[in-house]
């Protein structure tokens, strides 16, 4: 066991365990913070996903010593109100039907659109196929990038 | 809740749902607040206004937590904006069905909740008559008000609720005609979709209790095995680690959390025996065969005289598809909650049956069940693997063992490899044609593993065919299984619909005529018993050859699928493109009769998620084994369709005023039928088995 100190959501926590523990877990069993979502543990299906310095992680297969004073974001924390862009799309195109993956998504949305403010079709695609969703939500999670980069550009 | 209590004290009408005519309850919003009420299925209207309605059927993904209060809103003109959804726990007192599996709950509460609904208005109508001493039948309601249009007055239903509640309600109430409905029909966003998208902890996973311990548990690697001895010491040794306890075939690790439990896990040193015959996909495939030809098999149904029409046909179509088994893989793989105490049991987590979950532990336990509860979590996704009780069995035994409240989680590799799959299933079809291309004669044989009757004899065509033989051969096998989305139907609707197309085209007709040639012989001079809706079925076929411009797109393959199940009806144009010489699969029109849709958006993205669902377990599911185990064990071996790989999903639905037929599974059934036939008609190549892409005809192309 070993004391991490960890930046979450702009908060600081403290984590006692060990090593090799991915940050997923300690998110989870350690810290409360059960919006990110256990898939495959292979980092296969994307629903673990967080940002870590802005960029997008897969959680389930980052040891928490690896994270070091990079700043970690989980869904909770993408925004005070629940009204990131990203978010509020998902509501208004109604993508979610069991929601378990949406979290993940919404991740790899956001990180994607902070990177390319405007991603084309094929960009979109792209990236969003390394998230799985079970009940086959892509056509609106695909529109619902759309309307989200539309958004947050005006 | 909250906000009901903070209005301070106020009064609650309840409805029992179960009733048709619906009892009203007063309760103190103080008791509810609570938790000290004895009863949890109620419509609620308080003091401020907002309604709560309980969803109390499992939500799976389906979106009966948004439909369901939909329906009560509707009949009760309520503000939907102020409405908030409860999902129900288990309580067999007061409600009936609470079950998520054969998209059966919105067909079976539709009455109820309409009528809950409806009485509530009346007594809400009532209330505000006497107030103000005018004649009832001069009020009317709008918007979660009563009004009173000569007079101009109004009262909110909260300004009304406590004096509503005081009222006998009737036995019987008058229901909206389906023509003035406002909600039901419209798009409605998930109710839980401000939640889902900021990570509440809603899922059976994210349930944390103080004190709780961790367990994940070690099965047997293949089926067949049995447990012989297990060494836990090295296991037991490891940080966090609680304690390590053995219950029929499989040793659970139990610890602190969920990463200890895992690595302890891995240490454990188990051996096992052999206590059946460990089988191989190779075995099944010989298995099959054999089978087919000599199995003794189980005669489903049987018209006219099938062996004289085949003897005396022009010509004999004969094909045979075989499909594998399948695991469920939810997102969120089987976990669940269980606090095994001397007095009773306390239970949360995903199931799509808590009733049967209820009554295996009170089995397992031997504590009655009325002292066993069940709170029912939101569940990341379900088709079917949750019908079963197993992990909840899991968590109980663990539990009782280590007598500590206990959370056993599945990791992927243990809801892939755990058993309950879809069956493999082999079809030999046979049809017999006539010097005119009539079909005169049909045979179906199927031939399952652990599948029960892995045939669907009353569906069409049976009825449209005079001689015609049905009939099944089983296979026991120790590789368990279980009903997957739309059970059989999910292959033999893509096996049955290919082969009419093959049928057809000997017949050399158009694939569309040809079935609606079918139908209506089973209208006209129906061969036997005709179980399914003939007009219906014709409607669906004719609204999708209509939606998808059939047979007249220039460069645009389309191959054809209709099919019949849960009630409802679904025909679907799938159309490949030639791009580069390869075909692309680009679009998929669905025309759907479920009856009234209550969700429009819902009812949509369910179509639609059951066509990827259904294309995707076509084109890329595969599960096979080698001496009993599964050779596939996570997502990087098993194959799930992406965003990259789905077609447009293009949807229509009939508008009849049926009442509600059913839509969880419906749409699934049609997908690989209406993929294949258009993929021949590009190609000329025929896919009889799934996956496709393990079919010759699909090497070098995707």
């Amino acid at each position: 066991m070993a004391l991490f100190k960890l930046s979450i959501n702009n908060r600081s926590y403290d984590a006692d365990v060990e090593q090799d523990t991915p940050l997923l877990w300690v998110l989870r069993d350690n810290l409360g913070l059960v919006g990110t979502k256990y898939g495959c543990g292979i980092a296969q299906c994307g629903a673990c996903t967080v940002h870590l310095d802005g960029k997008a992680v897969r959680s389930c297969v980052l040891p928490v010593s690896a994270v070091g004073k990079g700043k970690v974001t989980t869904i909770e924390g993408l925004s005070e109100k629940g009204d990131h862009p990203v978010q509020k799309a998902w509501d208004e195109v109604d993508v979610a039907q069991c929601g378990y993956c949406q979290a993940g998504q919404i991740m790899t949305a956001a990180a994607l659109l902070k990177e390319k403010p405007k991603p084309t079709d094929q960009e979109i695609v792209t990236t969003m196929s390394g998230n799985l969703c079970r009940c086959g939500t892509y056509h609106r999670i695909r529109e619902a990038v759309k309307v989200a980069a539309s958004k947050s550009n005006q | 809740m909250k906000i009901a209590a903070a209005a301070g004290g106020g009064l609650f009408l309840g409805f029992n749902w179960t009733n048709s005519n619906a009892l009203p309850v007063v309760v103190d919003a103080k008791s509810i607040a609570a938790g000290s009420i004895h009863f949890n299925a109620y419509l609620s209207i308080g003091i401020d206004n907002i309604i709560t309605i309980v969803s109390p059927n499992p939500e799976i993904g389906q979106g009966i937590k948004t439909a369901f209060p939909m329906v009560v809103a509707e009949e009760l003109d309520a503000d939907w904006k102020l409405v908030k959804t409860v999902q129900g726990n288990l309580d067999t007192t007061i409600f009936e069905r609470q079950v998520t599996g054969g998209s059966g709950a919105v067909p079976h509460s539709w009455e109820r909740l309409r009528n809950a609904g409806a009485t509530a208005r009346h007594l809400l109508i009532e209330a505000a008559a006497s107030t103000w001493k005018v004649p009832a039948a001069e009020c009317s309601t709008e918007n979660g008000n009563v009004l009173h249009k000569t007079s101009g007055k109004s009262l909110t239903y909260g300004q009304l609720a406590e004096a509503a509640s005081k009222l006998e309600a009737p036995k019987e109430v008058k229901l909206k005609s389906e023509k003035d409905f406002k909600l039901i029909g419209q798009s409605v966003r998930n109710v839980d979709n401000l939640d889902i998208a900021t990570g509440k902890p809603l899922f059976g996973l994210d349930f944390y209790r103080e004190g709780m311990l961790f367990a994940l548990i070690q099965r047997p690697k293949a089926f067949g095995l049995k447990l012989k001895s297990v060494n836990a010491d090295a296991a037991k040794a490891m940080p966090g680690i609680v304690d390590v306890v053995t219950f029929e075939n499989s040793v659970a690790v139990v610890g602190k959390s969920t990463w200890q439990v895992k690595k302890a896990k891995d240490a454990l040193k188990i051996e096992y025996e052999k206590g059946a015959e460990l089988e191989s996909t190779a075995d099944h495939n010989r298995i099959f065969t054999q089978l087919m030809d000599n199995g003794e098999a189980t005669v489903r149904r049987k018209n006219g005289d099938a062996e004289a029409a085949f003897k005396g046909a022009a010509k004999v179509i004969k094909a045979e598809y075989q499909c594998p088994f399948l695991p469920h893989s939810p997102l969120e793989p089987m976990n669940f909650f269980a606090h095994v105490r001397e007095d009773g049991v306390e239970l949360v987590g995903p199931t799509q049956t808590p009733d049967r979950a209820r009554t295996e532990v009170a089995k397992l336990t031997g504590i009655a069940p009325e002292k066993i509860t069940v709170e029912i979590t939101r569940q990341g996704g379900g088709f079917g693997r949750r019908l079963a009780a197993d992990f909840v069995l899991e968590a109980a035994h663990v539990s009782k063992l280590v007598k500590a409240p206990v959370k056993v989680i599945w990791t992927r590799e243990d809801d892939m490899t755990g058993g309950i799959y879809r069956p493999a299933v082999r079809y030999r079809f046979e049809a017999a044609l006539d010097k005119n291309g009539e079909m005169i004669g049909y045979k179906l044989r199927g031939v399952g593993i652990n599948s029960g009757n892995p045939t669907r004899e009353d569906n069409f065509p049976s009825g449209s065919v005079d001689n015609l033989l049905i009939d099944s051969v089983e296979h026991k096998s120790p590789i368990t299984t279980g009903p997957w989305r739309a059970p059989i139907t999910n292959f033999l609707a893509f096996a049955e619909q290919s082969f009419l197309d093959e049928v057809a085209e000997a017949a050399g007709k158009d694939p569309v005529a040809f079935r609606l040639a079918l139908l209506e012989k089973a209208k006209k001079s129906p061969a036997g018993e005709v179980k399914y809706d003939v007009d219906r079925m014709i409607g669906v076929i004719k609204m999708a050859a209509e939606k998808s411009n059939w047979g007249k797109k220039k460069g645009v393959f389309q191959g054809f699928s209709v099919y019949f199940s849960h009630r409802s009806y679904v025909a679907q144009v799938g159309e490949v493109t030639m791009e580069k010489g390869k075909p692309v699969l680009k679009n998929v029109i669905a025309a759907v009769d479920c009856g009234i849709v209550i969700n429009k958006s819902g009812s949509l993205q369910q179509v639609r998620g059951g066509v990827v669902d259904g294309v995707g377990h076509a084109m890329y599911g595969n599960m096979t084994f080698k001496d009993g185990a599964p050779d596939q064990t996570n997502f990087n071996g098993f194959r799930l369709i992406r965003m990259s790989e789905i077609p447009e999903v293009d949807v229509h639905f009939v508008d009849n005023g049926i009442s509600p037929t059913g839509l969880g599974e419906p749409a699934l059934p049609p997908a690989g039928g209406a993929v294949a036939n258009a993929f021949y008609k590009a190609t000329k190549q025929r896919l009889r088995n799934q996956p496709f892409i393990n079919e010759d005809a699909f090497k070098g192309i995707s």
